[in-house]
């Protein structure tokens, strides 16, 4: 904090420039904080706002052609960027630890975790090996780890993704830094391991004293954990203070529009559910624009932004790069605008997609010769029916067979058994030339918008291919009259038909995706996570484009993803899946307000909040989702459910209804949703 | 830049931005040295390739002419790289010679190149007993020493360019195929090819038009660097008598009538020179492919 007399880390005016064949990047320019003992400090913004770049550099990690051209970072005193690399050694790792964030990659896949974690310790001359050994096994367990010293000699392969983050975790702080820098650590994890590690990563800064920085894109994480908060944009700080005043009151129009692009579940979903977004894209970092870098795409903009303003206390502890709010200005909550009248037609009584009874095994290779085929058990009797224009969600977590249900229903994979009807047609076993008129029909929009489009081929030739196949442009000319036509509806300007898609960014080639999927005039389309690679405000683009069209052209969604809060805000009704089962489904409302599965509660409640009341009296989910292969007897959720009970085990509860479209799978309904109450309570109020 | 941006940056910084932007030259600089080698080869490639088509003009003699008065003449004015055991100019035969290597080597690899990757690539794709069928195949050419069978089958066939040629590609497809069917297996699980099947694309659109031509690039690369191997091969062949049929003029064949001229050196060391110089020439020429094909290596 600004006048602390001892700070742990002072950075002050940090500039690390990438030289590149291409020009200067400016990735980090002009940034400066300190951090305090046993402090938690969050940094958050989109991707390429240099908040990792500045990571990098506390540590001094880059690599070429990045270098730091100017400013300091002291550390205990100590000026980092002059220091030999030697000296660095000794304090990476031992002083200052990092944890990344993929844990599939950042543990070396040829040591055993017992040595990697030993090394750790022992590189820095503070443990013999034997000593390291049982710290070893003392941190695991101290990071979650049941039966630490029968998993010390297991391979990083063998641990599940969270398994992996814990390790990390032990091996930052295996020698006791004073700080722990953590690059988006869960955000490669399903929400409900991510709730388990933020909750482990609050309890180290509390017991051990460590200092911690949290660089994220998701404010709901970061106001879980960090006590004070710096928004960057462009390559600086453009806001900074506590968690609970840029939440509810952010003094920076860019920390605003995060605030506001973000579906969340503390709020009702207003009549017209499109998100308030900012326009345009962040400037390019070889040449930050004069003046304020968020005016072009800022709605409070006026002329002083001309200039470039200076980062300066707004209020107590408050610090803006804002000339608007400088003088004292506030910014507005933007008001949701009424729905439109004739929102969306009644649903047809016979459903569009008739899933029943769905089965998809995949068969394994034997471990050796005597053993039985093992069996994966991804989709194991899901029924789900989706009316004409309305939107279904489809939740759970990773291996619950979210994304193996999409392929099934785009026929991408041959169900096991079961039937899927699709508008009175039963396409479970058709040929693909049986199904190639339907394709017409069924799209699909990918999760990657960078391995989703053909790089080799033009935007124009990926959006004409699907007219010229299904001949609805029987010319090359009208071909590219539909082309235009189709990039004029997701909101891109003609001229992008004859670049390449990696001329675009995420979200445009999203937007292309879309079109793509758009273009033979679909009445269905299945989303599977079309959003969940994107930046929060490219989401709220993305979704405000999707919520447009379906409207426009009456369109049917089956949307997947694992966002709780961006499926509730789009959805009309709501499925939850459990390893390859439905557990619960309902209106989306209804779901949120009353969830009555366990794992829907606890799901709901595993999302960061930006409540911090909420956060306290959160159902942590304990363990992992058990691997599909040998999932559970009777329901597949009793070994991690709270209200598990004898019963559970022998029988699987069927899908009952309980209310009117609210349909339920568990012996014991309702029991685990109390911890919820007052959250649906404040939420009923609001609506 | 304003005087105001200006003046907030350091002094350090300036300079660095200055060292960085003035740096047209420095660029230059490091293309040259990434792709200088890629540049000699292809210059090496390029001047042989131009002296097999222009070899009846510029030889000084025809390649067969026999000569036994002027047999194992030493380089002079009237030979530069001498004769042979018939009197024949060792310069005019390896220019001769050049035709065959240059074709032989472009024959097999381009062929073999496309065997190769059709049974890679439809093994990748389709998956399942037909995929089993094709890489056992492969696994199985894998099995015999390549030379060696090459050897067998061109004895088989009879001595003879093309039959040396077909025995040659009998081996040589099985590395391209494995490659390609790793290539094509790395981009069937993207997302475009699921887009592409969602469309209703056929299986044959899909594997040819959309993924092959993303597979394409390494496949290009291993072409490149095989033709000098292929050369090289071919001499052996021909060195051991197999290949071309006496007196056409072929480097192994040459080297292998100077093997036992220890004294004449120049009748097996110029043809030998010529094989050298064309196989790095390919080498380096694949090589500088291979750099600006990947990113990784292009970055530095």
């Amino acid at each position: 904090m600004p006048g602390d007399a001892d700070p742990l880390l002072d950075v002050r005016d940090l500039r690390t420039w990438f030289f590149t064949d291409a020009g200067v990047v400016r990735a980090v320019d002009g940034v400066s904080f300190t951090l305090s003992r046993g402090e938690t400090l969050g940094i958050v913004g989109e991707s390429g706002s240099g908040k990792s770049v500045a990571a990098k550099s506390i540590m001094n990690l880059l690599e070429e052609p990045a270098r730091i051209v100017a400013g300091s970072i002291r550390f205990r005193g100590r000026e980092i960027t002059a220091l030999p690399e030697e000296e660095l050694r000794d304090i990476r790792g031992a002083e200052i630890a990092m944890v990344f964030q993929d844990p599939m990659t950042s543990l070396n896949p040829v040591l055993r975790i017992s040595r990697q974690l030993v090394e750790t310790m022992t590189a820095h001359r503070r443990f013999t090996a034997p000593a390291a050994r049982t710290r070893a096994a003392s941190l695991l367990g101290r990071m979650g780890i049941a039966a630490p010293e029968r998993v010390l000699d297991a391979w990083p392969h063998q641990f599940s993704g969270g398994m992996r983050q814990r390790v990390m975790l032990a091996m930052g702080f295996a020698n006791e830094p004073s700080l722990i820098l953590a690059d988006e650590p869960t955000t490669a994890l399903d929400v409900t391991i991510q709730a388990q590690i933020l909750d482990l990563l609050r309890a180290l800064n509390a017991d051990l004293g460590t200092a911690v920085i949290l660089i994220s894109h998701d404010l709901g994480v970061i106001a879980t954990i960090c006590s004070r908060v710096l928004v960057m944009y462009a390559g600086e700080v453009v806001e900074e203070g506590r968690p609970q005043d840029l939440l509810s009151d952010p003094r920076h129009p860019y920390t605003w529009a995060l605030l506001h692009a973000a579906p969340r579940l503390d709020e009702a979903v207003a009549g017209d559910r499109r998100l308030a977004t900012i326009e345009g894209q962040p400037p390019d970092a070889r040449a930050w624009p004069e003046g304020c870098r968020f005016r072009a795409r800022c709605p409070f903009a006026i002329e002083a932004c001309a200039r470039h303003p200076a980062l300066l206390a707004v209020d107590a502890g408050r610090l803006a790069r804002c000339w608007v709010t400088q003088a004292g200005a506030r910014l507005a909550s933007p008001q949701p605008r009424a729905a439109t009248a004739a929102a969306r037609p009644a649903a047809a009584p016979s459903p569009l997609l008739h899933v029943q009874g769905l089965v998809k095994h995949y068969e394994l290779p034997r471990e050796n010769f005597l053993e039985p085929r093992r069996v994966l058990r991804a989709v194991e009797g899901v029924d789900i029916d989706v009316f004409a224009g309305e939107t279904v969600g489809l939740v759970g977590e990773s291996g619950s067979g979210k994304s193996t249900l999409a392929r099934l229903v785009m026929r991408l994979e041959e169900p096991t058994a079961g039937r899927i009807v699709f508008d009175g047609q039963d396409i479970s076993h058709a040929t693909q030339a049986a199904i190639r008129p339907l394709r017409r029909r069924i799209q699909m929009i990918f999760q990657d918008p960078y391995a989703s489009l053909n790089p080799r081929m033009t935007v124009g030739e990926i959006l004409a291919g699907p007219l010229r196949l299904h001949a609805l442009a029987d010319t090359a000319a009208e071909a590219r009259t539909r082309v235009g036509a189709l990039l004029d509806l997701v909101g891109l300007p003609p001229a992008a038909a004859a670049r390449f898609p990696h001329e675009f960014s995420g979200g445009q080639r999203q937007r292309i995706s879309i079109a793509r999927a758009l273009a033979v005039e679909p009445d269905f389309v299945v989303g599977d996570e079309p959003i969940s690679a994107l930046d929060v405000n490219i989401q709220a683009q993305i979704i405000n484009l999707m919520i447009g069209l379906q409207e426009r052209l009456r369109l049917t969604y089956l949307f997947i993803a694992h966002d709780l809060a961006v499926v509730r805000h789009i959805s009309d009704r709501i499925v939850v899946l459990y390893l390859g089962r439905v557990m619960e489904t309902a209106k989306s409302a209804e779901l949120f307000r009353r969830p009555l599965h366990p794992y829907t509660a606890s799901l709901i409640s595993a999302v960061p909040t930006l409540d911090a009341a909420r956060a306290r009296s959160r159902i942590v989910l304990a363990g992992e989702i058990p691997s599909a292969i040998d999932p559970p007897s009777g329901c597949p959720f009793r070994t991690r459910c709270p209200a598990a009970a004898p019963r559970c085990a022998a029988e699987m509860p069927p899908l009952a209804e309980l209310a009117p479209g609210h349909r339920v799978a568990c012996h014991f309904p309702g029991s685990v949703a109390a911890a919820d109450r007052d959250r649906s309570r404040r939420s009923e109020v609001s609506a | 830049m304003t005087a105001a941006r200006g003046a907030a940056l350091t002094d350090t910084a300036a300079a660095a931005l200055a060292a960085a932007t003035s740096s047209a030259a420095g660029r230059r600089r490091r293309w040259r040295r990434r792709y200088l080698l890629a540049a000699l080869g292809g210059a090496a490639v390029l001047a042989w390739a131009l002296a097999a088509l222009l070899a009846p003009w510029i030889t000084p003699y025809a390649p067969a002419t026999v000569n036994v008065a002027g047999r194992l003449a030493a380089p002079s004015a009237a030979h530069w790289l001498g004769t042979d055991e018939l009197g024949r100019d060792v310069l005019t035969r390896i220019i001769f010679g050049a035709r065959t290597s240059l074709i032989v080597g472009f024959t097999v690899v381009l062929i073999g190149g496309a065997l190769g990757t059709l049974v890679g690539a439809v093994a990748a794709y389709a998956r399942g007993w037909a995929e089993e069928i094709l890489m056992r195949a492969t696994d199985l050419m894998f099995c015999f020493p390549p030379i060696i069978l090459a050897m067998a089958i061109a004895a088989a066939l009879g001595i003879g360019t093309r039959n040396t040629v077909i025995a040659m590609l009998v081996v040589w497809w099985p590395k391209f195929a494995r490659l390609a069917r790793s290539l094509v297996l790395g981009q069937r699980s993207l997302e475009y090819v699921a887009a592409a099947r969602t469309i209703g694309f056929a299986p044959a659109h899909i594997l040819f038009r959309q993924i092959l031509p993303n597979a394409l690039g390494p496949l290009v690369v291993l072409l490149t660097l095989d033709v000098g191997n292929a050369i090289l091969v071919f001499a052996g062949l021909s060195f051991l008598g197999l290949g071309v049929v006496p007196p056409t003029p072929e480097w192994g064949s040459m080297v292998s009538e100077g093997r036992e001229l220890v004294s004449q050196w120049w009748v097996a060391t110029f043809p030998g020179l010529a094989i050298l110089t064309v196989v790095i020439g390919f080498n380096f020429v694949g090589d500088g492919l291979r750099d600006w094909l990947d990113p990784h290596a292009r970055r530095r």
